[in-house]
Order: C-alpha cells, then sequence, then structure tokens
C-alpha cells in the first residue's frame, strides 16, 4: 500500500498553455528503494508532460512488468494506466493505437521486460513503428526477483553477490536502429538536462520513439564491477550532441557555435535543436550511428544523447491507410451494415 | 429397375492430388446439386501440405436433410493413383469406382462387388487442350461433365455456374464447358445412364444457404462492429480473418476517402495477437482474435488478465485435434476444458457453442455484446469440420432495430455529475462495475487496470480482505452471466423419456440424424444442445429430470461431461459418454451404436413414460 502523498503545493504554481500545473502530472508516492533511478526518470517524465503541455487524459501510459513497470503509478496520476504482464506491454499498445490513434501512448518498461521475455514483441512493435514512446528503465538486473542479470547486462560486470557475466549484453539501443526505428536516444536518469528535452521530443515524434534510460538499481546493481551503476555511468558517459527541443507554436530561438548546430523538423512541426558535440555525428544516417555505438563501445564509453532520427517515417495507421477518426468511436451505423446487404451476401451462397 | 434406384440419397467421394485445382471442379459440383434443391454437406478431407498429397472431398445428398458427415460411401471419383487401392476398399457393395482409365488398372484393384466406370479424362485432355496447366485443370471439368450424365445433375444449373465463377474472365468460360461437354458425351456413350443412384430435383433447401462457418463467423464480426482483429495464422482458423478482412474491404472502406474503417494485424505470435485485441478493447473498439487449440495454450496467460482485470474480448478457437500440433487438419472437440479454465489461479472464461453457420453467425455477434457487458473474454467454440467446410444452413439475418450492447461504460457527462468514481465498486450488485475509456475526461476517471490485485478504487493492495471482495464479486459476475449467455435449445415440448442426449456444437448434424434413427428403432431419447458455459438452470434442469444422460462429444477425454459433473455437481454415474476423436466429423452411425450399447445392456428406456414439464 502506498503512503499517502503530502497534498502541499506552492499556492502559485505556473500553469502550462493547457492550464494544468506541474502536480496535475504526478502520481502516487513511489515505493521503489530510495535512490532508484527510475525514480528520477518518473520526475523527468512529469517535467516532459508539463512543459509539453499534454492534457493529462489525452496520454495513457502501459507497462510490462518488473520495477520499471511499476512507475506508471508514480507520474501522470490523472491518465488511463495499464500494467499488463511481463513483456508484452507492445502488443496491448498497439492494439490501443489502434482503437484510438488520438491518444500519446507512452510505454514504460524495464530490461528484463524488454530485452528478455519481450524482446519478440519489442522488435516487432519496432518494425510497425507504432506511434509511441518507449521507455527502458535499464538497470541491468532483476530487481523485484533479487538482483540476477539480465541481458542488458555488461560483458563481465560483476554483479552484487560476485558473479561475473558471462554473456554478451544485448544493446537495445542499436537493436532499434537496425530494425527501423526512427526515433532512438539514450540517456542517463541522474541528467535531467538531457533526459528532459529527450523526452519531449521523443513524445513529439510521430512514430516509434525508444529512449534506452540508464538507471541505476541501487539495492542490486550498484556496486563496483558493475557498468550500470551510478559511479561507472558517470565516469563513461559521453554525450553526442546537446539537445533542445522546441514545440512548433513557439518560434525558435536556438543558437550554437557555427558548424556544430544542427536542427531537425519533427513531423508535427516541432524542432529539435542539436549541439553536436563530435563534428562527425549525423543523427538522420543510421550507419553512421550505429558505427559511433560500436566505437563508443570499443572504448567503453556510453553514448547518449539522440542517437538517430527518421522524422518522415510513416507510423503504423499511415502505413495501413486507417481512417483519421479513432476507430473507437465509429458508430453503430457507420459500422453494421443492415439486412438488406446480409441478404445479398445470402443470396451469393445459393 | 426404377424401384431398385436410390434418388437424392448418396455419399460422394473425390479422391483428388491436393494443389491440383481439383476443390473448385468440385464445389462446382456440390453447388449445382444444391441449386437443384437437394440438401447436402460437403467435407474437406486435406493434408497439411500444399501441393502433391492426397486430398479427399465427400459429398453427402440426402433429401431429408441429414447432412452430417456418413462413413459409407456409395460412389468415387478416383483421380489419385497413390489412393485408388484406399479408395477400391472404401465402397460398400455395389458401389460404384469412377477412375482415369487413361491407364489400365491393377488387377489387384479389381473387386468383383462394385462397379468400374472408366472415363479417360487424361487423354481426353490431351487430345483437346494443348496448355500442360489447363490438360491438368480440365480433367477435374471433364469428370464433373461425366458426373452429370451418370448421376442426373442438370447441365444447365452447371453451366450458369461456371458463368458466375467467370464473369470476370468470361474468356474461360468456352473452355470449361468444353470439358463438361467432353466427360459428358463419353459417359452417354460407353455406359448406360443415368446409374442406379442418382439426383433429381426437388424443393427441400428453400432460402438456405451453403456456406463455411468461418465465413458466417467473419461476417457476424463485420456486423457487431469489429473495427480490429489481430491474428497469428493457423488451420483451421486462418479463414475467419481472411473472410473479415474479404467483407470489409467490401463494406468498411469510407468511400469519401478510400480510407478503412478497420484495422487487421498479423502479429508476430498468438500472444502479440490477443495483447493487441486487449489493447484495442481496453480503448473502447469491439477487437477480436481467432486460433486454434495450440493457439489457445500460448493466449492463456492473456485470458487471465482479460479475465482478472476485466477487459472485453472475442476469441474464436476453431478447434482441430490435439494435443500438441496433433492433427492440424482434422476436426475435434478437445479445446473445451482449456478454454473453460484457460490461465493460472481462479479463472473461468465464458464459452459460446455455435452448431451451424447461422449460429456463428448470430453467436459471434452476441459474443461482441457479451463481452462488453460482462468485462471478460467471450471464447466461441467452432471447429474445423464446422469452420472449413460448407454447410447447408439458414440464411443469416440481422435485425435492424438490434443496437449494440456496449456495457457499463461511463462517459464524458456521466463523469462530470459524479463525485466520486470507482473503478471495481459493485453499484448494481451484479457484479459487473463501470469502466471508463482513456481520454474521456480530463480530470475525472482515470484508473490503472492491473492484472495484479487492487481495491475497489484500482490501487494495488495485497490485502487479504481486498482481494477476497474482489474476486467474490467476479464469481458473482459469473452468476450473472448465467442470466445472460445463450439459452440451451430443447427439442421437445415435455419431456418423454427416462434417457436423455446432451449435444453440442458441430455434433448436432449427427446427433439429430441418430435421434431419428434411434426413434426408428423405437429408443425415445429427450435431446438437448447447449449453446453456452456456464451453464444456466436449464441445463441443470435437463440433468434432474433423468435418469441417465448421454453426452457426445468429440474427444478422448469426455472432457465436456467433466465441465457438466464439475460445474453442477452431478452425480458421475449418470452421465454416459458417447466419444468419437479420430478427426473426421461423428457419422449419425457412431452414435446410434454407442447409445445403443449401453441400452442393451441397462435396458431400453420406458418411452414416453416422464411427462416432466420443460422450466
Amino acid at each position: 500500500m502506498s503512503y499517502a502523498k503530502p497534498k502541499f503545493r506552492h499556492p502559485e504554481q505556473k500553469r502550462n498553455a493547457v492550464g494544468f500545473v506541474k502536480s496535475d502530472y504526478e502520481g502516487a508516492l513511489s515505493t521503489l528503494c530510495a535512490g532508484c533511478g527510475h525514480d528520477s526518470i518518473s520526475a523527468a517524465i512529469v517535467q516532459a508532460c508539463y512543459e509539453l503541455s499534454i492534457e493529462p487524459h489525452k496520454l495513457a501510459k502501459l507497462s510490462g512488468i518488473g520495477c520499471s513497470s511499476k512507475t506508471p503509478t508514480y507520474f501522470l496520476g490523472n491518465s488511463h494506466g495499464f500494467n499488463s504482464v511481463h513483456g508484452r506491454m507492445p502488443s496491448i499498445t498497439t492494439g490501443a493505437s489502434l482503437a484510438n490513434r488520438d491518444l500519446i501512448y507512452l510505454g514504460v518498461s524495464g530490461d528484463g521486460d524488454t530485452a528478455s521475455i519481450g524482446l519478440g514483441q519489442f522488435c516487432h512493435v519496432v518494425r510497425r513503428n507504432l506511434n509511441m514512446t518507449y521507455v527502458v528503465m535499464n538497470n541491468g538486473c532483476y530487481g523485484l526477483t533479487k538482483g540476477q542479470d539480465s541481458a542488458t547486462a555488461d560483458y563481465g560486470s560483476i554483479n552484487k553477490s560476485g558473479a561475473e557475466n558471462l554473456f554478451p549484453a544485448i544493446d537495445l539501443a542499436e537493436l532499434a536502429i537496425t530494425l527501423g526505428a526512427t526515433f532512438v536516444g539514450r540517456s542517463f536518469s541522474g541528467d535531467k538536462t538531457q533526459l528532459i528535452p529527450l523526452l519531449k521530443a521523443a513524445i513529439s515524434h510521430q512514430g516509434f520513439a525508444f529512449l534506452d534510460i540508464i538507471s541505476p538499481c541501487v539495492t542490486f546493481n550498484n556496486n563496483k564491477g558493475s557498468t550500470k551503476s551510478y559511479d561507472y555511468v558517470r565516469q563513461h558517459i559521453e554525450a553526442t550532441s546537446a539537445l533542445d527541443f522546441v514545440p512548433e507554436e513557439k518560434e525558435i530561438v536556438v543558437s550554437y557555435p557555427e558548424g556544430s548546430s544542427a536542427s531537425i523538423t519533427l513531423h508535427d512541426g516541432s524542432v529539435l535543436g542539436l549541439q553536436k558535440l563530435n563534428r562527425e555525428w549525423d543523427p538522420t544516417d543510421r550507419n553512421a550511428s550505429v558505427n559511433q555505438m560500436q566505437k563508443a563501445k570499443g572504448e567503453g564509453k556510453v553514448l547518449t544523447g539522440l542517437l538517430y532520427v527518421d522524422p518522415a517515417g510513416r507510423d503504423l495507421h499511415s502505413v495501413m491507410d486507417t481512417v483519421h477518426q479513432p476507430l473507437n468511436s465509429l458508430t453503430q451505423e457507420s459500422l453494421c451494415p443492415g439486412n438488406s446487404k446480409l441478404e445479398a451476401i445470402n443470396a451469393s451462397f445459393r | 429397375m426404377i424401384n431398385a434406384c436410390r434418388v437424392n440419397d448418396m455419399v460422394i467421394r473425390f479422391a483428388n492430388v491436393n494443389g491440383t485445382g481439383s476443390a473448385s471442379a468440385n464445389d462446382l459440383f456440390a453447388k449445382a446439386i444444391f441449386r437443384m434443391g437437394i440438401p447436402l454437406s460437403s467435407k474437406n478431407i486435406f493434408p497439411s501440405n500444399i501441393q502433391g498429397l492426397p486430398t479427399w472431398y465427400e459429398i453427402r445428398i440426402n433429401e431429408n436433410g441429414y447432412v452430417g458427415r456418413r462413413d459409407s460411401v456409395d460412389l468415387v471419383v478416383a483421380v489419385n493413383p497413390q489412393t485408388y487401392s484406399k479408395d477400391v476398399v472404401s465402397l460398400h457393395p455395389g458401389g460404384y469406382f469412377v477412375y482415369d482409365n487413361t491407364r489400365r488398372l491393377h488387377p489387384d484393384l479389381i473387386r468383383d462387388d462394385i462397379n468400374y466406370i472408366g472415363i479417360p479424362m487424361m487423354q481426353l485432355c490431351m487430345d483437346n487442350y494443348e496448355v500442360p496447366r489447363h490438360q491438368q485443370l480440365f480433367k477435374n471439368i471433364v469428370y464433373v461433365g461425366a458426373l452429370s450424365v451418370l448421376l442426373n445433375v442438370e447441365m444447365e444449373v452447371i453451366q450458369q455456374i461456371v458463368r458466375e465463377m467467370f464473369s470476370k474472365n468470361e474468356k474461360l468460360i468456352p473452355p470449361n464447358f468444353k470439358a463438361l461437354e467432353l466427360g459428358a458425351a463419353y459417359a452417354r456413350e460407353n455406359y448406360d445412364y443415368p446409374l442406379d443412384i442418382r439426383v433429381k430435383r426437388m424443393d427441400k433447401t428453400g432460402d438456405q444457404i451453403l456456406i463455411d462457418g468461418n465465413t458466417a463467423t467473419a461476417l457476424g464480426a463485420i456486423y457487431a462492429g469489429a473495427t480490429m482483429a489481430a491474428w497469428y495464422p493457423i488451420t483451421p482458423s486462418t479463414s475467419v480473418v481472411n473472410a473479415f478482412e474479404k467483407f470489409c474491404r467490401k463494406l468498411r472502406v469510407d468511400p469519401d476517402t478510400g480510407k478503412k474503417k478497420y484495422a487487421i494485424v498479423q502479429a508476430e505470435d498468438e500472444l502479440a495477437a490477443i495483447g493487441m485485441v486487449i489493447g484495442a478493447n481496453w480503448n473502447g473498439a469491439r477487437a477480436f482474435t481467432s486460433t486454434s487449440g495450440a493457439g489457445v495454450s500460448l493466449m492463456s496467460e492473456f485470458l487471465g488478465l482479460a479475465y482478472f482485470a476485466e477487459i472485453p474480448l472475442v476469441l474464436v478457437d476453431v478447434q482441430r485435434g490435439g494435443p500438441s500440433t496433433g492433427m492440424p487438419t482434422r476436426t475435434q472437440q478437445s479445446d473445451i476444458l482449456l478454454c473453460a479454465y484457460a490461465s493460472h489461479g481462479d479463472t473461468k472464461q465464458v464459452l459460446l457453442f455455435p452448431s451451424s453457420p447461422a449460429e456463428c453467425f448470430e453467436l459471434t455477434a452476441t459474443a461482441f455484446d457479451l463481452a462488453e457487458r460482462l468485462q471478460t473474454p467471450i471464447i466461441v467454440m467452432s471447429d474445423l469440420d464446422l469452420g472449413m467446410n460448407h454447410h447447408m444452413s439458414q440464411p443469416l439475418t440481422w435485425d435492424n432495430s438490434r443496437i449494440y450492447d456496449r456495457g457499463k461504460v461511463l462517459g464524458c457527462k456521466e463523469l462530470e455529475a459524479m463525485s466520486d468514481f470507482s473503478r471495481y465498486q459493485d453499484v448494481d450488485g451484479d457484479g459487473i462495475c463501470y469502466r471508463t475509456l482513456p481520454g474521456t475526461h480530463p480530470t475525472k476517471g482515470a484508473f490503472f487496470t492491473r492484472g495484479t490485485s487492487r481495491d475497489e478504487h484500482a490501487r494495488y493492495t495485497e490485502d487479504g480482505g481486498a482481494y477476497v471482495r474482489n474476486v467474490t464479486r467476479l464469481q458473482k459476475k459469473w452468476e450473472t452471466a448465467k442470466t445472460l449467455v445463450p439459452q440451451p435449445k430443447l427439442f421437445q415440448p415435455v419431456f418423454r423419456s427416462r434417457c436423455g442426449l446432451v449435444w453440442f456444437g458441430s455434433t448436432g448434424y449427427s446427433a439429430m440424424e441418430a435421434i431419428d434413427i434411434l426413434e426408428g428403432q423405437g429408443i425415445y431419447l429427450d435431446v438437448m444442445q447447449v449453446r453456452a458455459f456456464p451453464f444456466d438452470e436449464t441445463v441443470l434442469k435437463f440433468f434432474e429430470a433423468h435418469q441417465e444422460v448421454f453426452i457426445v462429444e468429440q474427444n478422448r477425454d469426455a472432457q465436456f461431461r467433466s465441465l457438466l459433473i464439475n460445474e453442477l455437481n452431478l452425480p458421475p454415474q449418470f452421465l454416459l459418454s458417447v466419444l468419437h476423436y479420430d478427426g473426421m466429423p461423428v457419422p449419425a452411425d457412431t452414435i446410434v451404436i454407442q447409445v445403443r450399447d449401453h441400452l442393451s445392456r441397462v435396458g431400453i428406456p420406458d418411452t414416453l413414460s416422464q411427462k416432466l414439464s420443460v422450466g
């Protein structure tokens, strides 16, 4: 049972464009371990949705099973949520999106939920380019079952009980890019200046947006030897770029030093401003992205930021050529052909 | 001679090689007889293979409308030398073996108690068609032509169907007509015709249609307003979604924009298929999936989620022979217990049992209403025989005044007027709570759907009291379901026997024929068709009113009987099993023999001694 969250808020909280204050985007008090990276990501989601001026009921949050999948309880309390079964969030979200294309879908998963039991569904939701944001809170271990290695744990890393991981890690971001994801980013739960604009851009992206967010498990995987600990990540992080996200209605005022900036216009007119830290970096070039990621990995670095984006990709509804009106709002009158049509159909079977 | 004739009563079996175009020729032949007003059904007995293996097609023609499968074959059209020996044996004495005599029959295949009719199908085609593919295809039409003469099938009717088949490709009509005539002429010139088994125009089909159950199921989904289907290919359910898509293209495309008012996803597996259906229903669209036994096994986890989180969905299970991959192209009713108790923990699922294409249509449409009313999965239990074979059926009907029952869903205005919304509060006392759809109201009605235990406000809890309240309410909902599911059908105004017989699903064709045969032998049984699980009061009363009840089902373990015993707390010794599970539809004779075997041990029931009225 969750503890009650204090109701007291600053009396003059600033309202966003749709009239909501930030606390309208919060959820129940977290029951995760103190210091869990996931709570920082939840806070970033709250901030991103508030800043994007999303009406809370226009967003649906879905998850699988695991510590990460519990987090939707801790943010966006005024949004419908669905804590489904282990590894199956992508299929639920696919169906939900097909039924109502007008909502924003935020899927939350973990490295166990996505890279192991749910790897198949993950691959297929990527290739369908479902219009959703898919967040993996990646801590390299199974928290709820007490710290077993997950499939994203780095080869050779040492877990809390001292055991060495004998198998190579699945790099979900790299996998997503090679499967055709149209927006892929990686970040760190402790870096909210990077995480919040990345989340905002992902949510605004029309199509499948994947964020692999390294999120240390303070209880089971924050030890020396772990490559998903706060210390290790902070020492090895390398950002591809500094990111600004500008929603469509605002004037674009981003300036970067000559030669290092790039701006990418998303489908809805929003603009991603990028200050490239690496001049060779081109986040719209799939091959270059994969090469850079592998190069960084070889150097023991954790590459973060926007890794790849294709703003022109067609999402599932577009590919399937469905009507603009959400399918769940079509009336009986519009769906049921009536008995006279049925009589004609009967006649064709005589 | 005339007296010895059997008119409008026969079984014809076509022995073909799969992938050679025989299916459409055989359908043409069956349809022509049906159009002559003569009741029939056809069965495809096909391999799990694309090309080159034996396949059979059986037509049972019966003027009394008995169109369940019958074992004994009157005429075989043997086009596949691989199976000649098997086909010769399948005939009863006096039967006809129609074969391609382009090559001589091996002496081992000669029986002196059957008749041989050779038609040089291949030779006629070689002489008259140049393209090798045509030589192959028209062989099938040649035998249809020959049969029309031998069995008295009206050639004009056959020709009319050919015209309709090729209305979009008219240049194919003349070569087909030519093939028909080649076969007909050869038969006329070389044999006495018609044979002593033959057909004759009558008017016993009325306005009935000849249709497979899967097509009718798909139409049921169309008429019920399903907008989303997700599926994974599996025989024998594949044609449900194929037909759904076909009718969607005709009936569900916006005329102004050309855009689709439907979404069909071929999922990566059955787990994803049902997951998508759950997501769509959670969001308020009517969505369904169809599969067969192996698929249900894979979907079981999600069925438990939908049961516990109370999300509507419709699942069509076109059953086939199990266990495991089993007999993918043979029929059974062997998923009963799997479906009734699908998923771990205390789960129970609502099942509907259609027995004909018309019921496939009706019960599928009903399934969508029930799913939303009860906020739970509804499983439509079809099977391969019902789903894939053509059955004579009442026409499909839709009452234009019928309004979809969308169940207890609160809209924006209703939420606005409420001070407090609790997703799992049993406000009406029927175990069914009000739900809301995402996106309905800016500040009210949001809740968290979960497969974990929760309190009335949908908040996670491990409190034992809240858990028990919740599952007790689900049990109350189950009781409500009993009052909403389709009633069983009783086939007598008053009970008249101490013995009863219960059937469900596609078994009905043969069960009802068996009842008539038994009556002809002076054995009267009261009959009930069960159409849904949970079982309602009428089902219980039927058992209370009879000393012994035969349960006819197509599986080894008498699963339906177990379900009845378990759910109605019936004494097992009074429920007698009539079982058939070789993968072919049960014939009436099998039922008659098993019933008689039992009665010969315990005594024929006192006919008309019981006068209990039907509740």
